[in-house]
C-alpha cells in the first residue's frame, strides 16, 4: 500500500490528480471499519488529516450574505462547540453522531462523501441550503447538498475531486432536528427529519434522512408552509399554527420519502415516525419564533 | 513503514508497519502496550480509547500511517511511577471494575472528562461516557467512581487555589 501524506491542500489536489485511485482518508470514522473487516483494501491511502485548510472554518464576507465556510475536515465536537450558535441545526445533528470519541474524530466531509442514507449531518445541510464546495487540480465548483448524491453511497465527485469545504448559511431563525433510534447514542438512525425558519425570506427549508436512497427535501412541504404564513401574515404577527396546517405539512413530508424495510425498522414505521417528527419539529422551531417575535415586539414597544 | 510517535511522553519507533493497520493494533502487537483494549475495531464499545493529540479517540480508527509523529496517551500513561490516578484510585475504591476488559477506555474517557469540566453533573457523565461500554457491572459503580474522582479533583486543585 501506498500511504500519501500531503501537507497541504494544494498538495493534497496534486496527489488526487496523479493518483485518481487514492482513497481519502479524514477521521477514519467510516473507512476504518471498512479496512479492519477487510471489506475494502485500498491500493493508497490520501492522508486529508494533516491538511490545515480543511480543519479550519470562517466567515465568508458579509456581501455574500451571511454564510459559514466549514473546512471539510472539521470534526464534529468542534463543529458543536465553535459554530453551534451559528448553526443550531446542524449542531444538534452533530450532538447524535456516534459517541464523543466518533465526533472527535468524524467529519462533515467524511460524512458527505461516504453518502450513507442514513448521514446525520445531511438533513440539516439540506434545510440550510448548504453547498458543498469541490475542488480538484483543474478546478472548483459548488453543489447544493441535495444534488451531491446521486445513490445509496455515491455522490457527483469525480475521481479526481475533493470536498474542500461545505458553505452553510448562517441561522436567521429556528432551527431543529430529531432522530429515531433504539438509544440515545451510538446509533444509526431509523429516519431523521430537519427544519429550519428563514424569517428573512419568508421561507421554509426541510430535509429527511434514512427514508429514501438519498437525503432529500420535502419541497411540497416547504412550500405548503410558507404559503400558509404569508397568507395570515404570520411572519410578522405569529400566532399558534392550527393544527390542519401542522398535519397538512406533516403529510407533505412523509409524501416525499421514499422508506424502505431493513433491519432498523419497516417502511411503515419510518413513514409514520418521520409524521410524528416532522409535526414535533415544527411545533418546537414554532414556538420558539413566537416566543422571539414576542420578545422583539416588547422591545420595540419600550 | 517505520512508525514514529510519540507514546506517554517517550519517542518510540515501530517497524515493518503496515500504514492501513490500527493504532490500536500498533500499540497492542508492536509497542507492547496491551492495556488498550480490542473488542469490536469497529468503534463500538470504546475499549480501545486514547488519547491522540490530547483529543480521546477510539485508537481501531485511526489508521498507523495517521499516527505518524503524533502523540499518543494510553491507559498505561494514566498513573505516574507511583501512584494510581484519581480515576484509577477512584475505580478501585468504588469496585467499578469487574471482568475488567472496558475499564481501559473507560479511565481513559473519565480522564478527559474530569480533566475538562469541573464537577460534572451526572448526565455529563454519561454523555461523556456514552462511548464505553461495559457488560459487566451496570454502570451504577463507574458512575460512582467518577463523581468520586470529579470531586476529590476539584477538591485538591481548589485547595491548592487557596493556599
Ligand atoms: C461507532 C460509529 C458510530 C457512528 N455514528 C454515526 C451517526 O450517529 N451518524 C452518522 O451520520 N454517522 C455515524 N458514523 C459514521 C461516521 O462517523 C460519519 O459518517 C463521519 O462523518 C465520517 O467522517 P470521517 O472523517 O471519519 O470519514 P472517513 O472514514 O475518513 O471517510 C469517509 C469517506 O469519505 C471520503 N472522504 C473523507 N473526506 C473527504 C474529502 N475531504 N474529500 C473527498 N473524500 C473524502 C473517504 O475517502 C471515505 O470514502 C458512525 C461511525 C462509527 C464507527
Ligand atoms: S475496539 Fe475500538 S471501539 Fe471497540
Ligand atoms: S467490567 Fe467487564 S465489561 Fe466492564
Amino acid at each position: 500500500m501506498d500511504f500519501l501524506r500531503p501537507a497541504d491542500w494544494s498538495e493534497a489536489l496534486e496527489a488526487k490528480a496523479k493518483h485518481p485511485e487514492a482513497t481519502p482518508i479524514a477521521g477514519g470514522t467510516d473507512l476504518m471499519v471498512e479496512l479492519n473487516f477487510d471489506h475494502r483494501r485500498p491500493e493508497i491511502l490520501l492522508d486529508l488529516s494533516r491538511v490545515e485548510q480543511l480543519r479550519q472554518w470562517s466567515r465568508l464576507p458579509e456581501a455574500q450574505g451571511g454564510v459559514l465556510r466549514l473546512g471539510a475536515g472539521v470534526p464534529y465536537s468542534r463543529l458543536i462547540d465553535e459554530v453551534g450558535a451559528a448553526l443550531p441545526g446542524l449542531a444538534m445533528a452533530a450532538r447524535t453522531v456516534g459517541s464523543p470519541q466518533i465526533r472527535n474524530r468524524g467529519t462533515l466531509g467524511g460524512n458527505l462523501v461516504s453518502a450513507s442514507p442514513a448521514g446525520d449531518g445531511h438533513p440539516p445541510l439540506i434545510a440550510s441550503g448548504a453547498e458543498v464546495e469541490v475542488e480538484s487540480a483543474r478546478a472548483s465548483r459548488t453543489v447544493p447538498v441535495a444534488e451531491f448524491f446521486t445513490g445509496v453511497k455515491k455522490t457527483v465527485l469525480a475521481e479526481d475531486e475533493l470536498v474542500a469545504a461545505i458553505r452553510v448559511p448562517e441561522a436567521t431563525g429556528p432551527q431543529q432536528f430529531s432522530k429515531i433510534g433504539t438509544r440515545n447514542a451510538m446509533v444509526i438512525a431509523v429516519c431523521t427529519f430537519a427544519v429550519a425558519l428563514h424569517p428573512r425570506r419568508e421561507t421554509v427549508g426541510t430535509g429527511i434522512g434514512s427514508a429514501a436512497p438519498t437525503p432529500r427535501a420535502a419541497s411540497e412541504a416547504e412550500e405548503f408552509l410558507a404559503a400558509e404564513l404569508a397568507e395570515r401574515d404570520q411572519w410578522r404577527r405569529p400566532t399558534p399554527l392550527p393544527e390542519s396546517v401542522v398535519d397538512r405539512f406533516a403529510e407533505l413530508v412523509v409524501n416525499a420519502t421514499a422508506p424502505i424495510d431493513d433491519v432498523r425498522g419497516t417502511a411503515r414505521y419510518r413513514t409514520h415516525a418521520l409524521g410524528v417528527l416532522a409535526r414535533r419539529t415544527l411545533g418546537w422551531a414554532w414556538e420558539e419564533y413566537r416566543n422571539s417575535a414576542e420578545t422583539a415586539g416588547r422591545q420595540g414597544c419600550a | 513503514m517505520r512508525l514514529n510517535l510519540t507514546v506517554n511522553g517517550r519517542p518510540m519507533t515501530a517497524d515493518d508497519v503496515w500504514e492501513g493497520e490500527s493504532l490500536l493494533y500498533v500499540l497492542r502487537e508492536r509497542l507492547g502496550l496491551p492495556g488498550s483494549k480490542n473488542a469490536c475495531e469497529q468503534g463500538e464499545c470504546g475499549s480501545c480509547t486514547v488519547y491522540l493529540e490530547g483529543v480521546p479517540v477510539c485508537a481501531c480508527l485511526v489508521a498507523a500511517g495517521q499516527a505518524q509523529d503524533r502523540e499518543v496517551g494510553t491507559v498505561e500513561g494514566l498513573a505516574d511511577e507511583d501512584e494510581l490516578s484519581p480515576v484509577q484510585r477512584a475505580f478501585v475504591d468504588a469496585g467499578a471494575v469487574q471482568c475488567g476488559f472496558c475499564t481501559p477506555g473507560l479511565l481513559v474517557a473519565a480522564d478527559d472528562l474530569i480533566n475538562r469540566v469541573p464537577d460534572p453533573s451526572d448526565a455529563e457523565i454519561r454523555e461523556a461516557l456514552a462511548g464505553n461500554l461495559c457488560r459487566c457491572t451496570g454502570y451504577e459503580k463507574i458512575m460512582e467512581a467518577v463523581r468520586e474522582a470529579a470531586a476529590e479533583k476539584t477538591g485538591s486543585s481548589s485547595e491548592g487555589g487557596r493556599r
